[in-house]
């Protein structure tokens, strides 16, 4: 154990650390509330007509549903992808099985502008026009890893001997998955879909040359911010988005701990998140 | 059977007076659908967009662009807009790569009440065909905060005066080189620069030498009139190459400032509407273009940017004053004085191929940002 | 009395015994996705590098040059000064995150109570879900020569300017990948068995000693998985050295986003981006062999 000194300065530092993470985020909420729509400091009239107004705006309403559906679609083909991309690597042996975990951590690893830039110039040469497919295919493709993290992790804690006995009492290949499989899954589906939905929701770099025309809500702030003209609008959207994203977090959160042991769990929280956290900023 | 063909009779009848009735009703154009829009800063306001939609039918949903190139982009990525509000440097290009469509004055009302030099003018204008509907035009002034600036403001040197280190904010677009070549033509006449957009590699690398030079004295690039507008808010700059928009939006925001053409001239834009060569919309494309044309709207949209309408008649609804202090009188001195963006290329002309193409004038920008 | 067979209990069967076909349907359709979709795009990506833009079309010119590889690599120095800019501010990202992370996640795995850890866990990620670019202008605003640490400093007689500078890009940066370094280096720390620790102080160890000799050397792979995502994420960043930066400190992102996304040069662009490219692909290679993986 610690010294009690050593204890009370890590906790200090902790706190510091997690309020530095904080202030960025507390002065959106407060310029939420700024009547100006100049950001000055320091704010000089309170109000909250913003909010009422991000309300009544429709092209903050399009954008949200737009987001939403591209989340959607994204999640559910890295939901596909990613669980048997896992079976694959999780319970085979075969040449070349590093090689598809590496490919399948390259899209995150790699800086999204190059993913953006890359798909663009492919979308433009296949004369695919811009359009939500377009957006879900550049978010599915580092959406998979999440899925695969997650589920990884979780089959390489159960036993592939479980499947077998299954299999000995009489059950089906599609018996065995529902009654067996699945139920040990679903947890890790569920958290990793709900990263994946978290980071699609929030995506912007990889989007900025996925959309063309079309506007996500991150897409709604960039091209708000650099014109300009919503400038307290955006604040509450952003506070919004920030608010509404501790949900996910959280519900992923719960759902990794209380399986097996608190460590693996929370190992499985660090492991998915950061791999989650990766995509919102577009790696 | 009798009974049977006075029934259809009396249908086929019933059918035919109601498409005549529709047919003969008043054209109230009543249209549907969105009208993609690429469009700078202040030209999509909602109020002469509303009433257009009203009118209209049609949704107006823009995107705006902080540079030509942006809207060059935007065009070719077959996003599906259906206008865009081009200035010289871009709309040639535009149209030499089959973006955009030729429009038709005859079906614009309004066509011959916009300025005649504008109307034939060489961005637009190309082999006997109009492809772009003039709007708006005006200068690159220079911006200062009367309450924090004090120094002399008749001179673009101001910009580049190592006294204002830290305090100018110029455009992040590699068409300020022009800017530069301009400021050189008068200041250094010796390079014999003529068309700041036609420079020889000597007149270029002199332009690139004095940006380079100004390159410690910047707080920061702008990207949109906002961000100006911003910069000279919160940023600490007092002084710069400004849009006549940001001139309005800071007034408006309760700021001091003022803006002026220094002696050497300015660089300037005329921009016009195009339509995009398959536009999603065509109808209501084509509804915009006709109110675009008039009168009252250029006159709204130049009092609201501080910008010159290309119609003529605008003047009336501008009242005089303003229709003096922004030349809306078709005053061509004041119109010729200024040096109207356009795409610089290697044919400078003469015969010769020797000027820098943009994209040339592009890796210098890196360059010069460093 | 056996049950008559379902036909799908004689497809599992087929499938047992054929498990190489399960493994190539499996693989199926996640390898054609990634190979077909994402890595055929980089390709043409890499192949139009090879071209050139053309003046007046929006098209690039299928003539095969190495003229954008050689102006990068040789030509103006502008690109080379950039490179090494941006490798800077993501070594210094690194360095810097590595510092603020390290003491928070040993604080987490060694001496926080289950519920603390639980709850700093989720505050540490919700950030990274909330918008990028309105965290950055937040930053921004605060850092701003009229913003909040300006008149927070003035009370203090402080005249602080760092609106716009390389400081402030470099503290948005900072800031923003933080959460990136926390979460492997605390899964690796999470790694480490108590008794191990245990085991060196019985052997007599100091703390200190037990700390460089047993918990940084089992952290260390950690460490490296976060590096990769604050090395990866600043090469390619073109919103920081916008929004925060004002455009004055071009990065590796910005010239490769103006020159696609806006000067339409798109075969420079695509040149410039092997930069990063061909760093992050060592640098995985450099992390593969350290371990780092089982920590992404």
């Amino acid at each position: 154990m610690e010294s009690r000194t050593t204890g009370s300065l890590l906790r200090i530092w902790s706190i510091l650390v997690v309020l530095f993470l904080y202030v960025p985020l507390a002065v959106i909420v407060l310029y939420a509330f700024n009547r100006s729509n100049v950001q000055t400091w320091p704010i000089e009239h309170f109000s909250t007509r913003w909010f009422s107004v991000a309300w009544h705006d429709q092209e903050v309403r399009d954008a949200f549903v737009l987001s939403f559906k591209v989340a959607c679609a994204a999640t559910a083909v890295a939901l596909v992808l990613g669980t048997a991309a896992s079976f694959a690597v999780a319970r085979y042996r075969f040449f070349g099985v590093n090689s598809v975990s590496f490919l399948v951590v390259i899209p995150i690893a790699l800086p999204g502008v190059i993913t953006g830039i890359a798909l663009q110039s492919s979308f433009a040469v296949a004369g695919i026009p811009f359009s939500l497919w377009t957006i879900m295919i550049g978010h599915a493709t580092f959406c998979i890893v999440i899925v695969f993290n997650n589920v990884i992790a979780r089959l390489r804690r159960m036993q592939p001997s479980i499947e077998d006995a299954s299999m000995d009492l009489g059950a089906n290949g599609l018996q065995t998955f529902r009654y067996v499989l699945f139920p040990e899954l679903r947890s890790a589906l569920v958290a990793g879909g709900l990263l994946a939905f978290a980071l699609s929701w929030d995506e912007v770099i990889v989007t900025i040359f996925t959309a063309g025309g079309n506007t996500t809500i991150p897409i709604w702030i960039w091209t708000g911010l650099r014109t300009g003209g919503s400038g307290s609008e955006i604040n509450v959207v952003a506070a919004v988005v920030v608010v509404l994203s501790i949900v996910p977090v959280y519900c992923a959160q719960r759902l990794t701990t209380g399986t097996g042991d608190g460590r693996a769990a929370a190992e499985d929280l660090g492991t998915l998140a950061a791999v989650g956290g990766a995509q919102s900023s577009g790696v | 059977m009798k009974k049977r063909i006075a029934v259809i009779a009396l249908a086929t009848a019933a059918l035919l007076a109601t498409s005549v009735a529709a047919t003969a009703k008043p054209a109230s154009k009543k249209l549907s659908g969105t009208l993609k829009v690429v469009a700078w800063e202040g030209y999509t306001e909602n109020q002469w967009v509303k009433p257009f939609e009203k009118q209209t039918g049609c949704t107006v949903q823009h995107q705006y662009a902080g540079s030509s190139d942006e809207m060059y982009n935007l065009m070719k990525k077959n996003a599906g807009y259906d206008l865009v509000s081009a200035s010289g440097d871009a709309s040639n290009r535009l149209i030499a790569s089959g973006l955009v469509q030729p429009i038709d004055p005859s079906t614009i009302p309004n066509w011959k009440q916009l300025t005649p030099q504008l109307v034939k003018g060489p961005n637009h204008y190309v082999d006997g065909k109009y492809y772009g509907l003039p709007w708006q035009w005006g200068p690159n002034v220079l911006m200062w905060n009367t309450a924090k600036y004090s120094g002399a403001t008749n001179s673009w040197s101001a910009l580049y005066d190592p006294k204002n280190k830290g305090k100018i904010t110029i455009p992040n677009n590699p068409i300020q080189i022009a800017d530069a070549a301009l400021y050189l033509s008068k200041t250094k006449p010796a390079l014999g620069i003529k068309d700041p957009y036609e420079l020889n590699s000597a007149q270029l690398h002199a332009a690139v030498l004095l940006l380079k030079q100004q390159r410690p004295l910047i707080k920061a690039y702008w990207g949109f009139a906002t961000d100006e507008v911003k910069i000279f808010q919160t940023g600490g700059a007092t002084l710069g190459a400004a849009w006549p928009l940001a001139v309005a939006q800071l007034t408006r925001a309760g700021m001091k400032v003022s803006q002026t053409i220094p002696k050497e001239g300015a660089t300037g834009w005329s921009d016009v509407w195009m339509l995009a060569k398959h536009p999603k919309n065509q109808p209501c494309a084509e509804a915009w273009l006709k109110y675009a044309a008039g009168a009252k709207v250029q006159a709204e949209v130049a009092k609201f940017n501080t910008y010159t309408p290309a119609n003529l008649q605008s003047c009336k609804a501008l009242g005089a004053t303003l229709c003096k202090q922004l030349h809306a009188d078709g005053d061509t001195a004041y119109l010729n004085r200024i040096k109207f963006w356009k795409t610089p290329l290697s044919d400078c002309g003469n015969g010769k191929n020797e000027c820098a193409p943009y994209s040339e004038w592009v890796q210098a920008w890196t360059s010069i940002k460093g | 009395m056996t049950k008559a067979e379902s036909p799908l209990t004689r497809l599992s069967a087929f499938f047992f015994r054929h498990r190489g076909l399960k493994l190539v349907l499996l693989l199926a359709v996640p390898l054609a996705w990634l190979i077909g979709v994402y890595l055929a795009s980089l390709g043409s990506l890499l192949v139009q590098s090879f071209w050139r833009a053309d003046e007046l079309s929006p098209n690039p010119v299928h003539v095969w040059n190495l003229d954008n590889y050689r102006e990068f690599l040789t030509g103006d120095p502008v690109y080379r000064s950039i490179v090494a800019r941006t490798i800077g501010f993501a070594a210094i990202t690194t360095l810097v995150d590595i510092v603020l992370a390290f003491p928070l996640a040993y604080y987490l795995t060694r001496v926080a109570r289950p519920r603390t850890r639980r709850l700093m866990l989720v505050l540490i990620t919700v950030p990274l879900f909330s918008s990028l670019i309105v965290r950055l202008y937040s930053v921004r605003l605060i850092l701003d020569d009229g913003g909040i640490l300006h008149s927070l400093l003035a009370t203090f007689g402080l005249n602080v300017q760092i609106g716009f500078t390389e400081l402030a890009m470099a503290i948005a940066f900072a800031y923003v990948w933080l959460p990136f370094m926390i979460l492997p280096v605390y899964a690796a720390l999470e790694r480490v068995p108590g008794s191990l620790i245990e085991a060196s102080r019985d052997l007599g160890a100091k703390g200190s000693t037990t700390f460089r000799t047993v918990v940084l050397p089992l952290a260390f792979p950690g460490v490296v998985a976060g590096s990769i995502f604050t090395f990866s994420l600043t090469l390619g960043d073109f919103i920081t050295p916008a929004i925060v930066g004002g455009d004055n400190h071009q990065l590796i992102g910005s010239v490769v986003y103006s020159n696609f996304g806006i000067a339409n040069n798109a075969p420079f662009a695509a040149a410039f981006a092997t930069v990063p490219l061909v760093i992050m692909a060592v640098y995985l290679l450099a992390a593969r062999r350290l371990g780092a993986f089982d920590h992404l």
